[in-house]
């Protein structure tokens, strides 16, 4: 079920949507073309501040990182994932779809893309609500009542008792030094050269030792949960606007606005939201994984 | 044989009765108007607006520190000293973002730049009429929003906003920031909707390198409006957050660290001196030749220094940080990166310089302000490379050497670089001519008040007086009263200024096409233009160069220039 619209009416559209300050209907869509993608780009600027207090903090704090990032909903951050990669498909599909004049085929994807956007809010929601339960919040609201493993708190970080651990070097040192990383902090181990083979740091064939803190909750670690916030706050910002606008598309869609003639709406809005499914794709690894 | 540079016909008649002003008088045609001319005059209108407002509160600052104790706020013992000193801060906080972010930031793109991007490019508006409106309005939403925090509880942190002080103040900041987060989305969108402009609606024949000087001013200037602002905006929300959430990021004693507050906001701010700067370059790049009847000297070197500029403004920022615990490695990394911009500000200075060379200077209003901006600019520019020495910004940081080095070039070069763009094309904008002597006596008086004003507040600050203090040590008082002294007369020139202005609007002289002339695209359609800009399309020949003033004679019938038409010598050769 296809529907194209003839060449005459598609020119009528094109000439109806030109204003008179353009010579021709391309010189417009380039133009707007142009513009959408500066828009972006002072888009992923916005972003940039977080990402950039990100990287400050993450420099600075290492361990709030690594302890905070537990908490986490790891699959649900792969389930919003995977649902804006698929949404991010068929927004570029609704675009094909508009290029071909094919009405059935612009406005079912539409409203997939629709459905991703907003699957994706509830879940993060539903995220955001269970955190809040817990009280995994910003600044002085942090107070959950468990660690991230449900274990209990312990006290703010305090480096003893240390525990001191002797490895040998060598591959099998680098693999017991990452299990040790799971147990606790290691807060120290013995400088060595680098080794002839192996992974740097761990000369093969020399034992070395390696201080170790137990798990305990680091200071500041609300200072993780205010960059959480504020970076997936607003992204999902984004995604509530991106959802807001490709409704007014399905239904100018609907109302067959749209032709290969004149179809600069859904090109841009496809635009915006590749930039939103990408921003996602970076702060899922930074936040849930990245620990 | 070659042809004609321009060939757009007068067809003054059908343009004396119809023209951008007169073509539709109702109200609402003006504020919800489309033409980027319209526009620019209602951008004009509001920042003149600001600036008035600016300017007092600048003379409260000038009186105040007449003498050591302080004339207006003073009080005897520590409460009442603590609410006198505090009403200071909040008068120089507001004098501060609404000159930095109302007039300096909106006003050469905003005013000047609206009117005539289009006009000079040859195109019949900018590419986003609507957008261009709502960027006017969101100028003006936020102007009120920060003009109405003032009512409810005036800013007392100064129009850089360090926190912690920010956060705690009880002061209305959250408006503040709101007014001048839509302000910031105006500025991002007025310099997208101009590159987009200059990218996709120069007409056949205007190349890039054809596009006079003022373009690449506007287009440098655009860049970083779309690349820096974002920056400022999100750091803005935080501190907004900061204060209504608590989330603490800058907040030390949640963990955050202030610094990354500093460095945020430099990182936007010190690039937005240059959005306040390089349009006033790019009128500087207009005026000089014209008014020396001569071709530009160096036309690549000037635009490709503004888009140096622009670059290399990013990368400077650390230098307002010299001693705020920045590694020293930083500090060194900084500092040669701030020497290295200043090195396309002198290129520029060298090619007008060099343009005047030689040239028939004519001492029009314009060209004494381009004068002025040359020598006030240079200063003010050399200032800037003592602070961005390591050694001496050390001893001078947070002086009255910072606020004399600032305002020489913000008063000496973008404000003088305005107010000559004003008189450049007044005559286009409003189709009418202001008295000559009259103008003349203003911009003198308005260099010296500059001067005096300014270069008394380098001389205490080198020797140790801190900048923002409400009162001083009496060695430093006939400094401070030479300094306001200055400030008067600035003030009498604005006056003066506004009363010439105002007259020319109401009986001046019917102005011609081209009274200055100028080779570029805006002296060949009437004063003031039509609706559409150009009765017919201009046509950009081959050998079109904005610069090249051979073809054009000064006939004194009509007190303008004209196109001699025969023997168009138009790309037989540059003069430079
Ligand atoms: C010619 C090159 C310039 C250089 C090398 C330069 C250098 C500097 C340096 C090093 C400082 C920091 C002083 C301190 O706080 O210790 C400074 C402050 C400042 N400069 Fe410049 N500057 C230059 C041009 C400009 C221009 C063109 C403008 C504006 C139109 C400008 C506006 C300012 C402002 C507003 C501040 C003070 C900000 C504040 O602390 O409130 N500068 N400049
Ligand atoms: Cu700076």
């Amino acid at each position: 079920m296809t529907e194209t619209v003839s060449i005459g009416k598609q020119h009528d559209l094109a000439q109806r949507h030109l204003a008179h300050h353009f010579d021709t209907p391309q010189q417009q869509f380039d133009a707007g073309k142009l513009g959408m993608w500066l828009f972006l780009s002072t888009e992923l600027l916005l972003f940039s501040g977080l990402f950039c207090a990100y990287a400050v903090y993450r420099a600075l704090h290492p361990e709030i990182f690594r302890y905070a990032g537990q908490y986490l909903d790891m699959p649900s951050g792969l389930a919003n994932t995977l649902i804006l990669l698929t949404s991010g498909l068929t927004m570029a599909l609704a675009v094909r779809f508009a290029q071909l004049g094919r009405r059935i085929g612009l406005v079912v994807c539409l409203f997939l893309t629709i459905c991703g956007g907003l699957g994706f809010l509830g879940l993060h929601g539903y995220e955001y609500f269970t955190n809040y339960r817990e009280k995994l919040l910003w600044g002085l609201n942090y107070n959950p009542s468990h660690g991230p493993h449900g274990q209990a708190i312990a006290p703010i970080r305090s480096l003893t008792p240390l525990t001191v651990r002797s490895l040998p070097g060598g591959v099998g040192g680098w693999a017991s030094l990452k299990a040790l990383g799971r147990q606790g902090f290691i807060v120290s181990h013995s400088a060595i050269a680098p080794a002839a083979s192996g992974p740097p740091g761990i000369a093969a064939g020399q034992r070395h030792t390696v201080r170790l803190a137990p798990y305990a909750q680091p200071a500041n670690v609300q200072l993780f949960f205010s960059i959480y916030y504020l970076m997936t706050g607003l992204h999902s910002l984004h995604v509530l606007i991106g959802v807001i606008l490709m409704t007014w598309l399905l239904f100018r869609a609907w109302r067959g606005d749209f032709s290969p003639r004149y179809y600069t709406p859904v090109d841009l809005i496809g635009l915006y939201w590749g930039i939103v499914d990408m921003i996602w794709m970076f702060l899922f690894p930074l936040l849930y994984l990245l620990h | 044989m070659t042809t004609a540079a321009v060939t757009t016909l007068p067809a003054r008649r059908s343009q004396v009765t119809d023209n951008y002003l007169t073509q539709d008088r109702r109200l609402r045609s003006w504020l919800f108007t489309l033409d980027h001319k319209r526009i620019g005059v209602l951008y004009l209108a509001t920042s003149l607006l600001a600036m008035l407002i600016g300017g007092l509160l600048a003379m409260v600052i000038r009186t105040q520190l007449l003498v050591p104790q302080g004339l207006i706020f003073h009080g005897h013992g520590n409460a009442a000293a603590y609410a006198a000193y505090k009403h200071y801060n909040q008068i120089f906080t507001l004098h501060g973002i609404i000159m930095v972010f109302m007039v300096l930031i909106p006003i050469i793109p905003g005013a000047l730049g609206n009117f005539v991007l289009p006009l000079m490019l040859g195109a019949k508006d900018v590419a986003f009429p609507r957008l261009n409106l709502m960027s006017f309005w969101l100028y003006v939403g936020g102007a009120v929003l920060a003009i109405a925090s003032t009512v409810a509880g005036a800013v007392d942190t100064g129009w850089t906003f360090y926190t912690p002080f920010s956060i705690h103040t009880e002061t209305y900041v959250v408006v503040m920031l709101l007014g001048i987060f839509l302000i910031g989305f105006s500025s991002i969108f007025t310099g997208l909707n101009f590159i987009v402009t200059i990218h996709k609606l120069r007409p056949p024949g205007m190349t890039w390198f054809r596009m006079p000087l003022f373009l690449w001013g506007i287009y440098a200037t655009s860049i970083i409006q779309v690349a820096a602002t974002p920056v400022v905006g999100v750091t803005l929300v935080l501190l907004c957050l900061e204060r209504i959430m608590g989330i603490g990021i800058f907040n030390p004693a949640l963990g955050g660290n202030p610094v990354l507050f500093q460095d945020f906001f430099w990182f936007y701010s010190h690039p937005a001196v240059y959005i306040m700067i390089l349009p006033a370059m790019g009128i500087i790049s207009e005026i000089v030749p014209v008014f020396s009847r001569k071709h530009i000297f160096g036309y690549s070197f000037i635009a490709m220094s503004s888009l140096a500029i622009a670059l290399i403004g990013f990368l400077v920022w650390g230098h307002h940080m010299f001693v705020n615990g920045q590694s020293a490695e930083l500090d060194a990394i900084f500092s040669f990166l701030t020497f290295l911009v200043a090195v396309p500000s002198a290129v520029k200075v060298f090619n007008w310089l060099a343009t005047m060379y030689k040239g028939a200077i004519v001492l029009d209003t314009p060209m004494l302000y381009a004068l002025s901006f040359l020598i006030l600019f240079t200063i003010g520019g050399l200032t800037g490379v003592i602070l961005g020495a390591l050694a001496t910004n050390v001893v001078l940081h947070d002086t009255y050497f910072v606020v004399g080095h600032f305002h020489l070039v913000m008063m000496g070069g973008t404000i003088i670089g305005f107010i000559g763009g004003l008189h450049y094309w007044w005559p286009k904008m409003f189709g009418r001519m202001y008295n000559e002597t009259l103008a003349r006596i203003a911009c003198v008086l308005l260099f010296f008040g500059i001067a005096i004003t300014f270069v008394p507040q380098l001389i205490v600050g080198a020797e140790g007086m801190p900048r923002r203090y409400a009162h001083y040590l009496p060695m430093y008082q006939p400094y401070m009263v030479a300094s306001s002294i200055g400030a008067y007369l600035q003030l009498a020139a604005f006056i003066l200024m506004t009363g010439y202005l105002v007259h020319s609007l109401v009986r001046g002289r019917k102005a011609p096409m081209n009274p200055w002339g100028g080779g570029s695209l805006e002296w060949t359609t009437a004063s003031p233009p039509p609706h559409d800009n150009f009765a017919h399309p201009p046509v950009i020949g081959e050998n079109y160069d904005p610069y090249d003033y051979r073809h054009l004679a000064y006939d004194p019938k009509i007190g303008g220039y004209v196109p001699t038409g025969i023997g168009d010598t138009c790309g037989a050769g540059k003069y430079s």
